[in-house]
């Protein structure tokens, strides 16, 4: 409980002064879209590891895919991402009719920090990768949002690995793209740390069709709308149902154990609990 | 302070050493003259040591200047086209395996007495470690910053060659500059060989030529005084290289000390 205080604390700062601009900014601009995602075949270097893969996304709403390592979980968020070459058959389909190529921001399980960049400038790189101009104001803006308002001139080496990840997610932001996908953002750090990010990126993805792979029930039934769980032999999905709309949830909450309990189950570690 | 304390016994220990081989063998002054005769040839004849030290110092710094431009576009271009890589490859590789001693009376037939010839002989030596080291630097850009900026730029509405240019600025050349760091170290080490080199070939001014003259002359002392005025040339270079080159690349956090 008292780390679950420490979140809505979090939250409650992240709510006032310099964010609210940014807040507006983001409900007025984000149209929601939903995603179909059907990937007939996934392989990793050269050998098939998963086939008839098909998942819906719902508008507006965050998905988590849970699932063992080594099941093709980046594979997949990496096919959609269009970083790898999609197989024939497949289709990702929006549900406003247009192309998804350009609407997609794409969070990796590394921090990805540009080392010789200070944060700020860490934010505006897809913008000058692009040759667009840099708008500064929303970086500071989402800067102060994840917290980090002071940092923004200091270089990725000088801060800590949550604060690393707080500035990729707000890179990831920066783009201001109606669909996220995130890979383990949070693997890597200690529990309160994790526990604060989780509060923060579902304030900041909400309102964006957000797709977040993960290894971790908690995490999972904490932040997804929909929990799917991608595990077996042969390999299969099979969603977690009637989790309700209301995120972040507690997923200490007995409500939740039974979920948490059946999502063990399929991922087949109930065995090894003993 | 420490530094300049193992830099004071390490210097007067090699002196002390040279100064008791002298002693030891009473060897004549045109065989290996004495420490103390070395610098009382210096202070006589400084005005013209000083004159041919800049020749040497204008050769060095025009052939890095050369040699590392040179380099960096050479690396750009084999990274950027592959196809230049069979081509340009087998030559770098060459011009490193033909002994630089050999060639030098050839660019002296080539480029005349003066300056020029040297300024190519230091450019040949330094081009091949700064096109290696960087084009090293430019193929290790990790796929993870790769596909980032793929997924970044796939919304731009500029042409690929605009591209590829801006992730070469903004990615790719960033990533690559610890690496090309290293190979101007390494430029920095040999290029005063390269003048001096390139001036035995023949020449009428420079440390080298006032080496060889002296040498002919029996002016070992003479020789001596140039001599080490070339090593405090090349160590300054080589460690006011290495002092830039660190201050420029401060937020690489694995950075290591070679002073």
């Amino acid at each position: 409980m008292v780390a679950n205080d420490t979140s809505s604390v979090a939250i409650a700062a992240m709510k006032d002064g310099a964010t609210s601009a940014f807040d507006k900014k983001q409900k007025r601009g984000c149209s929601a879209i939903g995603l179909s995602i059907t990937l007939p075949v996934i392989s990793y270097s050269g050998k098939v590891i998963l086939e008839d893969f098909k998942i819906e996304l719902k508008p507006g709403t965050i998905t988590c895919l849970l699932g063992p390592s080594g099941v093709g979980k980046t594979s997949i968020l990496k096919s959609i991402a269009g970083i790898l070459p999609l197989a024939a058959g497949s289709d990702i389909r929006a549900s406003d009719g247009e192309a998804i190529m350009g609407r997609i921001a794409y969070m990796d399980q590394k921090d990805l920090l540009l080392p010789w960049s200070s944060a700020l400038d860490n934010l505006l790189i897809a913008a000058r990768l692009r040759g667009e101009k840099v708008d500064r104001h929303r970086a500071k803006a989402l800067l102060a949002a994840v917290g980090l308002a002071g940092k923004a001139s200091e270089l990725p080496s000088t801060l800590s690995g949550g604060m690393r990840q707080r500035v990729s997610l707000a890179r990831t932001l920066m783009d201001d793209a109606p669909i996220v996908l995130v890979d383990e953002p949070f693997s890597a750090l200690d529990a309160i740390t994790r526990h604060r990010l989780q509060a923060l990126l579902a304030q900041l993805c909400a309102g964006r069709t957000t797709l977040m792979i993960t290894h971790d029930p908690m995490e999972a039934l904490r932040l997804g709308h929909q929990v799917y769980v991608l595990a077996g032999d042969p390999v299969k999905l099979t969603p977690i149902d009637d989790l309700g709309d209301q995120i972040p949830r507690d997923p200490t909450l007995s409500s939740l154990k039974e979920k948490y309990n059946q999502i063990l189950d399929l991922l087949g570690m109930q065995k090894d609990l003993g | 302070m420490a530094k300049f304390l193992r830099l004071t016994i390490t210097v007067s220990g090699l002196l002390g050493i040279w100064w008791l081989v002298v002693w030891a063998t009473s060897l004549p002054k045109f065989i290996l003259p004495s420490p103390l005769q070395v610098f009382i040839k210096f202070s006589e004849r400084y005005d013209i040591i000083f004159e041919n030290a800049v020749t040497t110092a204008t050769e060095i710094l025009l052939g890095l200047a050369f040699g590392i431009s040179l380099g960096v576009l050479s690396a750009l271009a084999i990274s950027i086209h592959r196809g230049v890589k069979q081509w340009v490859m087998p030559v770098l590789v060459a011009s490193q395996a033909i002994p630089v001693f050999a060639i030098a009376p050839l660019l002296v037939l080539w480029f005349d007495y003066g300056i020029t010839s040297k300024v190519v002989m230091a450019t040949l030596i330094i081009y091949f470690p700064v096109t290696v080291s960087f084009l090293d630097g430019l193929n290790r850009t990790s796929s993870d910053w790769r596909d980032m900026a793929s997924v970044m730029q796939s919304r731009s509405k500029s042409a690929a060659p605009m591209r590829l240019f801006r992730l070469y600025r903004y990615i790719k050349i960033p990533f690559a500059l610890p690496a090309l760091a290293s190979g101007i170290r390494v430029a920095a080490a040999v290029a005063p060989i390269g003048a001096v080199v390139g001036e035995w070939g023949g020449s009428s001014s420079g440390l080298g030529y006032l080496m060889l003259h002296a040498n002919g002359r029996m002016q070992t002392d003479l020789l001596f005084a140039s001599l080490l005025t070339l090593t405090v040339m090349a160590i300054s270079l080589f460690y006011l290289t290495d002092y830039i080159l660190k201050l420029a690349l401060k937020w690489q956090p694995d950075q290591e000390t070679l002073t």
